[in-house]
């Protein structure tokens, strides 16, 4: 495979469309409309009534699928800043979709906020700026902390991928015509590809990365806290920090496998996305997910030997109560099925992987709802419990808000290169020396 | 005062230490359990006095009632030994409160009265503050109320009426203790006597269980009442620091 080959491979993925594209375009844009835009219309008319939520069960799946979505966005920082920093050579096709994934998770998420407030045409109170109430937001809350770590974590990220995506653009802007070139000279910026260029990328990206990993750990951390640093009984507790940040990457991976097999699958990057890659984020999956079941077993153990009556009844509640059946079916996704990629036949073959990875997400996201249902059904007061049954408005809103995702990804795919053409390049041997020689990297 | 003097004399009271506990008045509440008979009329009162929203059947039964004070109710054993315990349970202005650090825009803080302070124009409705609240007093406006006539010419003038969205708790009926001080103010400058202003549930209740005051008085009912040996408060593990302390009902057993 020459160098020229990998160019002309992504340039095609962006510039020619077929049918199907046009096609997965309709339903999912149609599906998020329906969905996602459209129950929300009704709730901003009629009220969070429209949910289910209810007295004293007010948090539900808005601010479930919210975390679940940061989450989510831990993917693209575990694969891409992570693994920069590890020398990782497997990273190298699969970051920048991982890092769009990132960024898009995050916006997700952010309008699954304003989904949750009662009143979210004021949610630009909980920025700081100078106004004529002469009102700060209240910075002692850890919600606001979520404002702005989520806020920071938002521009990093685009800073990021759209940097370490300059080369790319250049690269389909020396390939197209058009509109398509005037759009890529403008967002390449006037790139050339000399060497001082290249040494200032690599410092910056390298710098960024250092910067987004810890913004990451302290971005979920951050909204854990949100639940950590109340009273209520089976959420106060100080192992959330890590808890949501390990469940983090843990379904990130999970959503990078999903989303590799479904971009290898539809864009013919067959060459790109290997067994190999499917390979390690297997490894990467199963020590996860074995952190995560330590955590969750370290969770009961210190509510139970706490010894308070509330600790007790909230987890006697989340393991045999009302929900029983998705904590247990939370563990089968998360701690027993993921066992599975021990081996290394399960690891490598594709569609099983897939299923794994869709049914890991299926599991994260049952552990957030979990987190918010069953400790507000079960505060201090008993006369106060109830049950809480999400209403066909929030299925269908966070139904929608996957279609969301999947929408903005797919107009991703066409703007951006979304395999990284010269970090592709650097995996490659470099073209007439002998194969066993070893490829000089290009940049630094 | 000029700036400079503005800004030197916040400081040095901002620095004190304490500053925030040295109340103006300090609005206090007990509840004496052997008295209520859970006959809800302060229930009632509260409803009328605030505006409170008329729900409705389903709604109420989703859970989505709003009741500023409701009555709590407890049962023991088995038929045909059965005991039901109650207890009245409204926001209890806790000094130490969860609810307040937790709102993202403030709008809940605790007055120069002691009082929780719900500021209906500021809340956005992230209901971070009802999850905090270990007592389950703030209620949450699921959506926007109507009253049918004749009950929408019953509306207290002097209290608004709150939209879809926004989180609403017992006041202390603070409308009324506004008034008072504004009377006491154009009375000469005076403090406001004990027994002066009543919240809408003290001033209803038939059996007396109520009682409100500022604990600041030591001669005021409520300072005496809070001296008694039965009282306690609901949750003091949690250090809450609550201004609403409940007098024990004592049991025929003893």
């Amino acid at each position: 495979m020459r160098y020229a080959d990998v160019n002309e491979d992504i340039v095609r993925s962006i510039v020619e469309t077929g049918p199907k594209y046009y096609i997965a375009l309709a339903t999912a844009g149609g599906i998020t409309l329906l969905c996602f835009f459209f129950p929300w219309f009704y709730q901003l008319y009629y009220g969070i009534g429209a949910s289910g939520m209810h007295h004293p069960q007010v948090w539900g799946t808005y601010l479930a699928g919210f975390i679940f979505w940061i989450g989510l966005s831990h993917s693209g920082t575990l694969l891409s800043c992570v693994l920069l920093l590890t020398n990782s050579t497997w990273r190298k096709a699969m970051y920048r979709s991982a890092e769009a994934m990132t960024l898009f998770s995050l916006m997700v998420a952010t309008t699954l906020v304003a989904v949750h407030l009662g009143r979210p045409w004021f949610i630009h109170w909980t920025l700081p700026y100078p106004n004529q109430m002469e009102m700060w937001p209240n910075f002692r809350s850890p919600l606001l902390f979520d404002v702005m770590a989520i806020g920071t974590y938002l521009t990093g990220s685009s800073v990021f991928i759209y940097m370490g995506s300059i080369p790319d653009f250049a690269a389909v802007r020396d390939r197209t015509a058009g509109w398509r070139n005037t759009m890529y000279t403008l967002l390449s910026l006037g790139w050339r590809g000399t060497d001082r260029e290249w040494h200032r990328l690599h410092w910056a990206y390298t710098f960024l990365a250092v910067l987004i990993i810890p913004l990451a750990v302290s971005v979920h951390s951050i909204v854990s806290w949100d639940f950590a640093m109340s009273i209520v009984p089976a959420l106060h507790q100080t192992i959330f920090a890590p808890y949501f940040v390990v469940g983090a990457i843990y379904s990130g991976t999970a959503g990078i496998v999903t989303v590799m097999f479904v971009l290898r699958k539809y864009m013919n990057f067959e060459q790109y996305i290997t067994k190999v890659h499917f390979d390690n984020l297997g490894k990467l999956l199963l020590v996860l997910s074995l952190i995560w079941t330590y955590i969750n077993a370290i969770e009961l153990f210190t509510g139970w030997y706490s010894g308070t009556s509330t600790e007790h009844e909230a987890l006697n509640y989340k393991l045999f109560g009302y929900y029983a059946w998705l904590y247990w079916e939370m563990i089968l996704f998360c701690a027993v099925a993921p066992l599975l990629c021990i081996f290394r036949r399960f690891r490598t073959s594709l569609v099983p992987m897939l299923i794994l990875s869709i049914a890991i997400n299926i599991g994260m996201y049952t552990e957030r709802f979990l987190i918010v249902g069953t400790s507000l059904s079960r505060k201090y007061l008993p006369d106060a419990w109830t049950v809480y049954v999400p209403s066909v408005v929030e299925l269908s809103i966070i139904l929608g808000s996957f279609a969301l995702f999947t929408t903005l990804f797919l107009v991703f795919v066409k703007i951006f290169p979304s395999v990284s053409m010269y970090e592709v390049k650097e995996t490659m041997d470099v073209p007439g020396t002998e194969p066993t020689a070893q490829p000089e990297g290009s940049s630094a | 005062m000029n700036i400079l003097e503005r800004f030197t004399d916040g400081w040095r009271k901002y620095r004190k230490p304490g500053y925030y506990r040295e109340f103006d008045y300090h609005w206090a509440m007990t509840i004496d359990l052997d008295a209520c008979t859970g006959c809800e009329a302060c229930v009632t009162a509260c409803k009328a006095e605030n505006n409170l929203p008329i729900v409705g059947e389903k709604e109420f039964a989703k859970g989505r009632e709003v009741q500023w004070i409701r009555i709590e109710r407890y049962w023991e054993g088995e038929y045909p030994d059965v005991k039901l315990r109650f207890i009245p349970m409204l926001c209890q202005h806790c000094d130490a409160a969860p609810c307040e650090t937790v709102c993202p825009v403030a709008a809940t803080y605790h007055n120069q009265d002691g009082l929780n302070v719900q500021i209906y124009n500021r809340c956005i409705g992230t209901r971070s503050c009802a999850v905090y609240c270990p007592y389950e007093v703030r209620y949450f406006n699921y959506t926007d109320h109507h009253w049918d006539s004749p009950l929408d010419q019953q509306l207290n003038p002097d209290v608004t009426v709150r939209e879809k969205g926004v989180m609403e708790k017992c006041t202390f009926c603070i409308q009324r203790i506004r008034q008072a001080k504004d009377h006491a103010k154009d009375d000469g400058r005076r403090r406001v006597r004990d027994g002066e202003v009543q919240p809408a549930c003290v001033q209803t209740c038939p059996a007396n269980a109520l009682v409100f005051g500022d604990r600041k008085d030591p001669q005021s009912q409520v300072a005496k009442s809070m001296n008694d040996p039965r009282a306690y408060r609901v949750l003091e593990e949690l250090n809450t620091d609550s201004s609403v302390v409940y007098l024990k009902k004592v049991d025929a057993k003893g």
